[in-house]
């Protein structure tokens, strides 16, 4: 077939792109050629917009066995244990098709964790739609959140944590992201890189079928109206046999079979040889009619470049392969060798003896095309808002207002639907501000928690960036973990506009200066760029997922107020930012002005006074002050016990919605016993930690002094109604 | 006492309730649905999870398993069945116990901690819980809206089958309480003999104080002695 430049266009390939092709092979490529150099060289799987910016983010610690670069990232959790994490995002299909978009989506992630040698633990999401009344909300939510569930459940990992956002920046293309964290033996973890010439190359799994057929370049591309059309390139996934294959290889790797392998995730076959043909610096053969085929008369192109479920390949050992054969066919999945590693550096492929195409590896994977995309540094706006000029609203109606909005009212209704208990190690499930999960029987625990905050990244780039990895970081404390390392999702519009990728390029330095701060490394991550319809381009939207250890796991902290008669202790200097806060939003639909700004001093050093105070056990409950500020933090805390609060009105003169309402950053909530007051004071002057106490706990009701009143339940009615009626 | 844990492709409890049977000091097996024999045992469970899938209906495959006439033959010989969530609907599938298990009432997957109530406390399931004791227990299930014919409803009721029922936590059966629909707020039967029993909720997730409670305990040390 001649290559026209329709055939060019379609895949997605630009026309000096086209011209590199031509140069590399020395000569026109074929069609399957052209659509394995479409599949490695698109957005998606070449990084080619974001790598020159990635580059720049900090990988390592002494924390960090593997960084960017494997299937996911991995760090050392003490003894001989590791962590191994990802976070992914499945927008793209999600939108076209909900269920199977997003089921694919955790199944796709699980797959990079146990392709490691770890046993996955948790699941986590965060998930962004547009306005619940847009019309196509309801239908995409009840789907995506069915499609986590549906696998999740199935397969029998827990899925712990998550966020659940409404904005009108996703009405039209819904954020997906999927988070795993496994846990496996640090010798044994598992690597992509070929190694050894000559050596098997086996194909398990599921049988290759002609869905997702593109997928990855459908995820390079903005939608328009013609999306609904991409439905055949949204997979379908097959939780039961993802089961079958996950027990199949953790079976095989308690032995040393394996030399390398990896999982077919976006481009299938072709980039999972390449990139294990790369990393060994090898070539690899593959003899497609030995690829078991679901459907009939499939071509090499269709094999190469399905994006079916729930396969692997693996580069055996020499004298392994009856043995490995025996495990997977115990399990019912298909075990093939189907081709060898060589050493011309080539990926070489036939098909019933015949080649059928022909490229250099370097050409697809290393010498993919990278560009330094043009970009504009973001105009800040410089408009200040006072609260005084705005109508007045009594701070009781705007509490309610905020908790009963859908962005802060209570989550269970979609959490309920995802089984949190399995594997029974899930010591503090979603709701709180990071899940727990005990390492099996062990008395350590690691603490999960997913965060974003796209109104304050779309505002001020940089600051957003540095304040979304703040945040991650105080959940984690707030739950008594020390931080360790993060995965990322960083959702953006399209690159090739200047703005968009300007707001890429300041996030990832705020993300950046953050993660040097703070100690804590990224150790894999995901881009997901052409999220937009019709050059309608989504509010930036990087999702920071953190992993923290507890070394001594004796009781879940959580921010449940525990007791009445407690203190009432906030860590950090409230100033009164309202700008971008969720009062802003929900009560003002003002949209103005920049987000608080992020101290990463006065973060780590109120960080690590907070986990010392937890550490001391001297503290009933802890809470971050984020979205909504003190008011909202408290409400939170009284309502997950039924136990009020008395506040008193702040000492000086400051606004009280700024005082109440004010999201600064850098603060927590700690609910004290009278008798270790004392030793936590103590702890808070030597740290030099600014802090007040603002009141106590009591029976029944919230309560600002002389300003509100009202019993939890009805506080707990407000935050629990909105779903009720969606 | 000797444990048997059956082990179907896309069991997913079946970890869960053997670090319970254990830390109970049962001396547990794993028995793989491809055996066509039983270890001697004095108790058989059928763990939750989603058996082959559950295609084509929760339970039905599994129903037809190998390992599962194995299971059926012993039932009939007395030994201790117990069925839980996927378990429980896989012994509906096989006729150990009658009745099914239809879609939740909401169309949803459910999972939370609920309460239910024994209601009879003289099985060798049940003997150390106290009669109408309420239980807070873990549900996590898609299909756990057990529904019977009339006859059946009221061999149940007359013949003191039913195990437990949904309730809240002051121990009131009502149709508030009843997370999936099921019929009388049923969460658990036993067969006309009273040596198996199949439930929706997940005994083996309340052994642990440190990551739920010890409500489920009771259940194993009642078959334990």
């Amino acid at each position: 077939m001649k290559i026209t430049q329709k055939i060019i266009d379609k895949h997605g390939l630009k026309s000096e792109e086209y011209t590199n092709i031509k140069k590399i092979l020395k000569r026109e490529p074929n069609l399957l050629e052209l659509g394995i150099f479409s599949a490695m060289w698109n957005e998606h799987c070449s990084y080619k917009s974001s790598r020159k910016h990635l580059k720049k983010l900090p990988t390592k610690g002494k924390q960090v066995i593997q960084g960017p670069g494997e299937n996911a990232g991995v760090i050392d959790i003490g003894d001989d244990d590791a962590i191994i994490f990802k976070i992914e995002s499945h927008n793209h299909p999600s939108y076209i098709e909900p269920y199977q978009g997003a089921a694919t989506g955790v199944g796709g992630i699980l797959r990079d964790v146990f392709t490691m040698g770890a046993r996955p633990i948790a699941l986590l999401n965060s998930i962004h739609f547009g306005s619940p009344n847009h019309f196509k909300t309801k239908s995409l939510l009840n789907g995506v959140v069915s499609g986590i569930g549906g696998y999740g459940n199935c397969i029998g990992i827990p899925t712990v944590a998550g966020e659940t956002k409404f904005n009108d920046t996703y009405n039209e293309n819904i954020l997906v992201n999927a988070m795993a964290v496994g846990h496996a033996k640090k010798n044994k973890i598992f690597y992509s890189k070929a190694k050894g010439n000559n050596k098997s190359v086996v194909y398990v799994g599921s049988k290759t079928g002609r869905d997702g057929i593109h997928g990855a370049s459908m995820a390079s591309a903005e939608f328009d109206e013609n999306s609904e059309d991409k439905k055949p390139t949204v997979q379908v996934g097959d939780p039961f046999t993802e089961k079958l294959l996950m027990e199949a290889c953790l079976e095989l790797m308690k032995d040393n079979s394996i030399i390398s392998i990896q999982d077919m995730g976006a481009a299938g076959l072709t980039s999972s040889s390449v990139e294990m043909a790369s990393k060994g610096d090898l070539g690899i053969e593959l003899n497609l009619e030995k690829v078991p085929c679901r459907e009939e008369n499939m071509t090499p192109y269709e094999m190469m470049l399905s994006e079916s479920q729930e396969r692997m390949l693996i580069i055996l050992e020499d004298g392994k392969e009856k043995y490995a054969k025996s495990i997977f066919e115990k399990w019912d999945l298909d075990f093939v060798v189907i081709g060898k590693t060589t050493n011309t550096n080539k990926l070489t492929l036939k098909f019933n003896s015949e080649t059928v195409g022909e490229i250099p590896i370097d050409a697809l994977a290393s010498k993919a095309p990278i560009y330094d995309r043009k970009w504009n540094k973001k105009k800040i706006s410089n408009k200040r808002i006072k609260i005084k000029n705005l109508k007045k609203i009594k701070i009781l109606d705007s509490l309610i207002k905020i908790l009963s909005s859908p962005n802060h009212s209570n989550k269970k209704w979609i959490t309920n639907q995802f089984d949190q208990m399995v594997m029974c190690d899930t010591v503090q499930k979603s709701g709180s501000d990071a899940a727990i999960i005990r390492i099996h029987g062990r008395e350590k625990a690691i603490a999960v928690a997913v965060d974003s905050s796209a109104n304050y990244c779309k505002s001020h780039p940089i600051t957003g960036g540095k304040q979304i990895v703040c945040e991650n970081w105080r959940n984690l404390i707030s739950v008594g973990a020390k931080p360790l390392a993060i995965t990322n999702c960083l959702n953006f519009g399209n690159p090739e506009n200047p703005e968009i990728m300007g707001e890429f390029a300041e996030c990832l330095m705020g993300i950046k200066e953050s993660c040097e701060y703070l100690d804590y490394p990224v150790v894999s991550g995901n881009v997901s760029f052409y999220n937009g319809t019709n050059k309608k381009n989504i509010s930036p939207t990087p999702v920071i997922g953190g992993v923290g250890l507890i070394r001594q796991f004796k009781k879940p902290m959580n921010h449940h107020f525990k007791k009445e008669n407690s203190i009432i202790i906030t860590v950090g200097k409230t100033f009164g930012h309202l700008e971008q806060s969720a009062l802003y939003e929900e009560v003002y639909s003002i949209s103005d002005g920049r987000p608080p700004e992020v101290n990463l001093i006065n973060e780590k050093n109120n960080g690590e006074a907070v986990l010392n105070i937890i550490n001391s056990e001297l503290v009933n409950s802890v809470h971050d002050i984020s979205s909504g500020g003190i008011l909202v933090a408290l409400a939170e805390m009284s309502m997950e016990s039924n136990i009020g609060v008395l506040i008193n009105k702040p000492k000086k003169l400051t606004n009280q919605f700024e005082y109440f309402f004010g999201e600064d950053q850098s603060r927590y909530v700690l609910e004290v016993d009278q008798n270790n007051l004392k030793n936590v004071e103590k702890i808070l002057k030597e740290s030099n930690v600014f802090y007040e106490n603002i009141g106590a706990t009591q029976k029944t009701f919230f309560e600002i002094k002389k300003e509100i009143k009202i019993s939890v339940k009805e506080l707990y009615k407000a935050n629990n109604q909105w779903y009720t009626n969606y | 006492m000797k444990s048997s844990v059956i082990v179907f492709p896309g069991s997913n409890c079946d970890r869960d309730i053997s670090v319970a049977l254990e830390k109970m000091q049962f001396k547990n097996q794993m028995v793989w649905h491809k055996e066509s024999k039983l270890p001697k045992s004095d108790l058989i469970v059928v763990p939750g999870g989603f058996s082959y899938g559950d295609y084509l209906r929760s339970g039905a495959i599994a129903g037809k398993s190998i390992i599962i006439n194995e299971v059926i033959k012993a039932a009939n010989d007395g030994c201790l069945v117990l069925g839980i969530c996927n378990g429980f609907q896989i012994l509906t599938e096989t006729g150990l116990l009658k009745g099914v298990l239809l879609r939740n009432e909401n169309l949803k997957f459910i999972n939370k901690d609920i309460n239910i109530k024994v209601m009879n406390n003289e099985t060798n399931f049940s003997k150390k819980y106290k009669k109408n004791e309420i239980l807070k227990i873990n549900i996590a299930h898609n299909e756990g809206n057990y529904f019977t014919n009339k006859e059946h409803l009221n061999e149940l009721n007359e013949k003191n089958l039913i195990a437990f029922k949904y309730c809240n936590d002051e121990g009131d059966v009502n149709e508030k309480y009843n997370p999936n629909g099921s019929l009388e707020n049923i969460a658990g039967i036993y067969n006309s003999k009273k040596n198996i029993l199949g439930m929706m909720p997940h005994p083996e997730r309340m052994v642990d104080k440190l990551i739920s409670n010890t409500d489920g305990v009771n259940l194993f040390s009642s078959l334990l002695n």
